[in-house]
């Protein structure tokens, strides 16, 4: 059909006006606006400023009957593609010159969509309204003095005392992240506002507690490139614009070709604006560090990367950051848009694309996207580019590699999940040989260490066999062990054990089908060695040693062998092991049995939280025992850690979410069934009572959280005490013996330590008192306080 | 106003045969489901490696090997259940057509595991796909098992 074929082209914005005309359904209008505006700016066989001047054209003749649509789609346009934000504010500059009242109109729709999101908490929303009203008075909608009012207005929220940090921070953060765009109209028509918004602005940045940048940097030291934190970074950005008198050359701006109709056009002054007060539920932006790992010098020939205060990089970086927003869902379709990405004859782009990347699986407390997610999106780029990207990753890979001993514990976990990933996707090829270095360096230095993990995480993803053919012979002291169970019960030397006939007799019963009853009969006459302690926490170790690593060893073949083992005779473990003593000798007999299996502990590990045979506490306690010293510094450990503590977390947001669910259901059928008393009979009365929860039901779900929230309190203070305690005897004891405290094993307990505050800072968060009280006070070693302190100025 | 749709986690056009109930309550339980099937496995890829791979898109509730019906060895298909279905729409989006064990992976819905279902549905016990397959795959016993037939039972060499 003809209609059909119009629609779907992009260009013949006259064609569309004419045939328009012959169309009566209102839908289908609105739908070829929305199509037309959408698509305004993408290729086209049409210059961009005739396909503006047509939109333009056609959409005024629609205000009459489309108004609030066209509004609508066109604040819409300005949130969800900020990328576009010139092109729009040229439409509406056009429309506002042709119709001064819809200017008018256009601008308090967006003044609200604004104060919506401020109130809404939308922070990205609120910035990208607030640039496209910068960007306005470029386009003569807006006069300067009432945008620099609201800016002013803006400040003054920074200067707010007793609010949060972080609020003051976006405020200044928002305002400066539009002057790219509106710096130069500001400057030549006001230049001593802006010079006085500028003032204020560096005074307030001079005043700025930073103690969270050390926290979220991903590399301690500022070598090669400083690690800056975002709000300096932006300021040296702008100030390094300012000099170059606000020139700016990435930015495209339409308007500039419409300039001679747009100064005709009347402005109007923006209401005023006061930023909605700070409310204590409000969460805020998190400060972040800006990632850098490239500079000019390490692209080849080819376009610049531009220096990190240019303002080109922020404005690069924001767009990249806002593709992979938009299309992190479809990673063919991310992948597509980055190597398409608009301006990429000027900029290196798969250096630029990689940092961004990257950036992002670093960034910290937690990267924003599944860290899957990044290392799948980086495989479609090399399918995609095979010719440079796998080049330009390799290349990253090795800066990555080369800086690792300066990398901050949670990255250096990502990296090397990340790397070994990426490796599986391609054989495992790599060139070994080039980080020959590091066999000279103890075992414990991040180099080393590095490798290490890398090959059991490959071993994971694949086999033994495989991973030792794909190391080169130097590098095979990092082939990992196989991981084998050690069944001490049946190896030599196992005649002199007290528990190896039970054992064996254990094994043939379990074989024969038995009950879980029976097995309790086979381990009855086992002795008790701790016979001298207290009748409550009495647990028989013997009996826990036979069963566990008896049963576990039958198990052995499979995940799910061990698994249905463990289900099978899940009373068993209930009867031997109720203490929290007891559990982590259970724990123990799982280690005895499986210590070169790393995967199978964590996976035992989680099926025994799961099941409820061991608590949390218990799996922590176990893992800062002595007995565990020689794997502190594994990854697999800490794997283990925060698996327990997710599970606790998870536990306790569930029982969280149900409250409020019954809670808010609770209210609704009361406010309701008040109103309706007088209204139908017994009907509707009935059904409203059988969904509604009774207040004891809710008081019953508000006691479960109480002790759920309690576990978790509990839990973070095992954890933080025995970390507090471990790190303390370590400086001590290199303060006592003279020594240098800060040794390998201490770099990477301290990092663990901030790791748990960091990847589960919104938990933590709610005992950060608690915590200041009992454990970080002001007698504990300043390192160790620290990163406390670091902490907690994170949300500040 | 629309955005971008997730085509990743659409249901795809493949519906199992033997599923009992109607097309309907078929394509409900599918757009309900947590489980997904996984496909082009090599015979010798371990609970182990799938565990691995997939738990980096979420907690993994279980993972039922396909197994050959009369040799009870995996024949090159898995079932991984999430407790969530967000997590099993994840694979789809990022571990569907990447490699495990050097193998590019399939991805797809499944209405739910049902005890049988775990068993190759092809004459010879595994799956019905490696029946009428002609090219050589090492990772999935050389031949497809009619051309084998047709060589004289000739298998692919033995893995590791």
């Amino acid at each position: 059909m003809s209609r059909r074929r119009v629609h779907e082209e992009d260009d013949g914005y006259d064609r569309a006006y004419r045939k328009r005309r012959r169309v009566s359904e209102n839908q289908e209008i609105e739908d070829r606006l929305e199509s037309l505006i959408l698509r305004v700016g993408e290729k086209s066989t049409s210059s961009l400023e005739s396909n503006l001047e047509g939109l333009a054209s056609v959409l005024e003749a629609d205000l009459g009957t489309f108004r609030m649509k066209i509004l609508r789609i066109l604040t819409d346009c300005a949130i969800k593609m900020p990328e576009k934000c010139t092109i729009y504010t040229t439409l509406v500059g056009l429309l506002n010159a042709k119709n001064f009242n819809f200017g008018g109109e256009f601008v308090d729709y967006m003044v609200r969509t604004f104060k919506d999101s401020l109130k809404a908490c939308k922070w990205d929303a609120a910035r990208y309204a607030l640039r496209f009203l910068a960007d306005l008075v470029n386009c003569h909608v807006l006069s300067a003095v009432s945008l620099l009012q609201l800016l002013d207005n803006m400040i003054d929220a920074a200067n707010e005392d007793s609010v949060p940090q972080v609020r003051k921070d976006w405020y200044v953060f928002a305002i400066l992240s539009t002057l790219p765009w509106v710096g130069r109209e500001l400057y030549e028509k006001k230049e001593s506002a802006l010079e006085h918004l500028l003032v204020s602005i560096e005074i307030f940045l001079n005043k700025r507690a930073k103690k969270h940048h050390n926290a979220l940097r991903v590399w301690s030291i500022d070598i090669p490139h400083p690690q800056e934190e975002y709000l300096d970074c932006l300021w040296s950005q702008i100030r390094k614009l300012k000099q170059d008198n606000w020139a700016e050359k990435h930015i495209p701006r339409p308007y500039l070709a419409f300039d001679s109709i747009l100064c005709e056009a009347l402005q109007h002054a923006l209401p005023s604006i006061v930023p909605p007060p700070h409310h204590a539920s409000y969460q805020y932006p998190m400060p972040w560090v800006v990632f850098r790992m490239f500079d000019y010098t390490d692209c080849p020939e080819g376009p610049i990367m531009p220096g990190a205060h240019s303002i080109e990089r922020f404005l690069i970086e924001e767009h990249l950051h806002s593709i992979i927003d938009m299309y992190h869902l479809e990673r063919k379709d991310c992948a597509a848009h980055l190597l398409n990405f608009p301006y990429k004859l000027k900029i290196p782009l798969e250096y630029c694309i990689v940092e961004v990347i990257f950036a992002e699986l670093f960034h910290m407390p937690s990267p924003r996207f599944l860290e899957i997610a990044y290392g799948s999106i980086l495989i479609e780029l090399c399918k995609l580019q095979p010719s440079t990207m796998p080049q330009v990753l390799a290349q990253a890979t090795e800066i990555l590699f080369m800086r690792i001993d300066t990398m901050n514990v949670s990255c250096f976990d990502r990296f090397v999940l990340w790397f070994a990933y990426h490796l599986s996707n391609f054989q495992f090829r790599w060139s070994w040989e080039d980080w020959g270095s590091c066999l000279t360096l103890d075992n414990e230095h991040p180099k080393p260490k590095f490798i290490r993990e890398v090959m059991m995480k490959c071993m994971r993803l694949s086999y033994y066999q495989r991973i030792t053919e794909i190391l080169p012979e130097p590098f095979s002291r990092f082939v990992p062990v196989k991981g084998e169970p050690n069944y001490k019960y049946a190896k030599d030397g196992a005649a002199s054990l007290p528990g190896t006939s039970a054992a064996h007799q254990l094994v043939v019963s379990i074989r024969q089908k038995c009950t879980p009853e029976e097995v309790l009969g086979v381990l009855k006459d086992l002795p008790n060695l701790r016979s001298e302690e207290e009748p409550e926490r009495r647990f028989n170790p013997l009996k826990i040693d036979v069963f566990v690593q008896t049963l576990l060893h039958l198990g052995s073949k499979s995940f799910s062998h061990s698994f249905a083992a463990i289900s099978k005779f899940h009373y068993v473990f209930k009867i031997l092991a109720e203490s929290e003593e007891a559990q982590i000798c259970v724990l123990r007999n799982m280690f005895e049995l499986w210590t070169t299996h790393q995967q199978m502990m964590i996976v035992l590990v989680d099926k025994m939280l799961k099941t409820q045979i061991v608590e949390c506490s218990a799996v922590a306690n176990w893992i800062f025992s002595k007995e565990m010293v020689q794997e502190f510094t594994k990854m697999y450990l800490w794997e283990m850690l925060h698996l327990t503590i997710k599970k606790m977390n998870k536990h306790v947001i569930k029982l969280s979410g149900e409250l409020n669910d019954a809670r808010e259901k609770l209210a609704r059928a009361e406010s309701s069934s008040s109103e309706s008393e007088d209204e139908e009979g017994t009907g509707k009365k009935k059904s409203e009572n059988a969904e509604k929860p009774t207040e004891e039901m809710v008081e019953r779900m508000e006691e479960r959280l109480e002790v759920a929230q309690a576990d978790q309190k509990n839990l973070f203070l095992i954890i933080f005490q025995r970390f507090i305690m471990i790190l303390s005897e370590h400086l001590v004891r290199c303060d006592t013996d003279g020594r240098d405290y800060n040794t390998h094993w201490y770099r990477w307990t301290i990092g663990r330590l901030q790791q748990v505050f960091l990847e589960h800072h919104e938990q933590v968060r709610k005992y950060s008192s608690t915590l200041e009280t009992l454990l970080f006070t002001q007698d504990i070693d300043v390192h160790i306080l620290e990163v406390f302190q670091q902490f907690v100025s994170m949300q500040s | 106003m629309s955005t971008f749709s997730s085509t990743s986690v659409e249901l795809s056009s493949y519906r199992d045969q033997h599923f009992k109930g109607t097309r309907t309550e078929q394509d409900k339980l599918l757009r309900l489901s947590t489980t997904l099937y996984v496909g082009n496995l090599s015979f010798y890829t371990t609970e182990e490696q799938i565990y691995e791979l997939f738990s980096r898109c979420g907690d993994i509730r279980r993972v039922i090997m396909g197994l050959d019906k009369y040799k009870k060895t995996p024949c090159g298909f898995c079932f991984v259940e999430y407790y969530n279905r967000s997590d099993a729409e994840n694979c789809l989006r990022y571990i569907n057509g990447t490699r495990l064990d050097d193998r590019i992976v399939r991805t797809d819905w499944d209405a739910g595991f049902i005890e049988g279902r775990q068993y190759g549905r092809g004459k010879t016990g595994g799956q019905v796909r490696d029946e009428y397959r002609t090219d050589f795959d090492s990772g999935r016993g050389g031949y497809g098992k009619i051309v084998q037939q047709k060589l004289g039972g000739s298998d692919g060499p033995f893995g590791r």
